[in-house]
């Protein structure tokens, strides 16, 4: 480990999406073909530390803890800068440009920033309480998104659940 | 300084040859290069060089670019890049930049997507003027070119892949005219200027635009149509 701050902090991100038809539909169809390898380019991303999977499974598509048609994107990164090139500037942003053909538009936030001690693995239920006070109360140290993030030491007294 | 004062930095001719050469270049580019690309002696490029970081218009480091280190390596070399920060000057005033952000906070907002695109597509079409397909990469280079993408050739003969392959020849695009409305809003305003650009290169030619984003470069490539993925 080094010295460097991003050492000891991790950004965690969460993102959900409703699903405008089923996984299995043809609809969806490109969507799901490019699953694998966009989630083989985020495993290999610089600054990449963890996502969820299912138990199983190649992803977390499965699980629908926010809802039956909504799927959900948990993910750890090094530093902001790593998540933010590896979601538009990379294979993913081609899946981000086509996003409103397979998913609904969001009223409220549907991604969510929040800092995590390094090594800690954020659980499905903490994540949707960050995105919970984000929709509630906007953006804060303990939830916020790209355009109104935080540093790492800016929000280190609120690393703790709460 | 302000934006006024570093644009007006490039009136004196060889000062605008060097900007332009480094800034072509992207990469470090040292003193001995840019006077040779500019046409000067060594010691009045150097001085110029230093008046375009003063400006601010370019960022200077040092290395070592013999790849040698240790004794007998020589003193570093000071090195020269283009800086990152946007200049412009509007006379009367004018502030496009916060219309085009506040537009598009609105579409991304009500997922006006397919809409902009649509916009963006007849756009490229009106300004490709001719009924025809661009003809070429070459071609397609200079349009681009025109257009302030900074195009430049990857791949070819001289590149292979992890395969051994040549790799394809590709332009990609060292700058994104839409670059702070795009940082804001990605997949929207990246999609915009696919669009916007497969309509300025036409549809079923011998070339064709694809999204093959990568950190610091405009998010779109253009290569040649026939390909394995058709």
């Amino acid at each position: 480990m080094t010295a460097s701050p991003h050492a000891t902090h991790h950004l965690a991100q969460l993102n959900v999406a409703t699903l405008r038809h089923p996984l299995d539909d043809p609809r969806t169809a490109p969507f799901v073909e490019m699953l694998d390898p966009v989630n083989a380019a985020a495993d290999a991303a610089p600054g990449f530390v963890w996502r969820l999977v299912e138990e199983g499974a190649g992803d977390a598509t499965g699980l629908r803890p926010a809802g039956e048609r909504v799927i959900v994107n948990l993910s750890v990164w090094e530093t902001q800068e790593a998540l933010w090139d590896f979601a538009y500037r990379s294979g993913h942003l081609e899946v981000m440009r086509q996003r409103r053909d397979w998913f609904e538009r969001h009223v409220e936030a549907h991604l969510v920033l929040w800092w995590v001690p390094a090594g800690h693995l954020p659980t499905v239920g903490e994540s949707l309480e960050r995105l919970a006070e984000l929709r509630a109360h906007g953006p804060s140290p303990r939830a916020f998104t790209f355009t109104s993030s935080y540093t790492a030491g800016e929000a280190a007294p609120h690393l703790r659940p709460a | 300084m302000k934006d006024i004062d570093a644009i007006a930095a490039l009136q004196d001719p060889v000062r605008r040859r060097l900007y332009e050469y480094v800034a072509a270049q992207g990469r470090e580019v040292g003193r001995n290069e840019a006077a040779e690309a500019a046409g000067v002696a060594r010691t009045l490029a150097a001085h110029h060089l230093d008046k375009l970081v003063q400006a601010g218009l370019l960022e200077s480091g040092s290395r070592r670019l013999t790849g040698r280190s240790g004794p007998g390596a020589g003193r570093p070399a000071k090195v020269y890049t283009r800086a990152r920060a946007e200049r412009s000057v509007s006379l009367p005033a004018r502030d496009y930049r916060t219309a085009a952000e506040l537009l598009a906070e609105a579409a991304e907002e009500v997922g006006l997507d397919a809409v902009l695109c649509a916009s963006a597509r007849r756009r490229g079409e009106a300004l490709r003027g001719s009924a025809a397909p661009c003809g070429g990469l070459a071609e397609a280079m200079e349009v681009l070119a025109a257009r302030g993408y900074e195009p430049h050739l990857e791949g070819g003969k001289d590149v292979q892949d992890a395969e051994g392959e040549a790799a394809a020849r590709v332009v990609r695009m060292r700058n994104c005219p839409f670059h702070a409305v795009a940082e804001r809003f990605p997949p929207l305003v990246c999609g915009m200027n696919l669009a916007l650009l497969e309509g300025l290169l036409g549809a079923d030619g011998p070339v064709r635009a694809r999204m093959d984003a990568r950190p610091g470069e405009c998010c779109v490539v253009v290569e040649a149509s026939k390909n394995k993925n058709d």
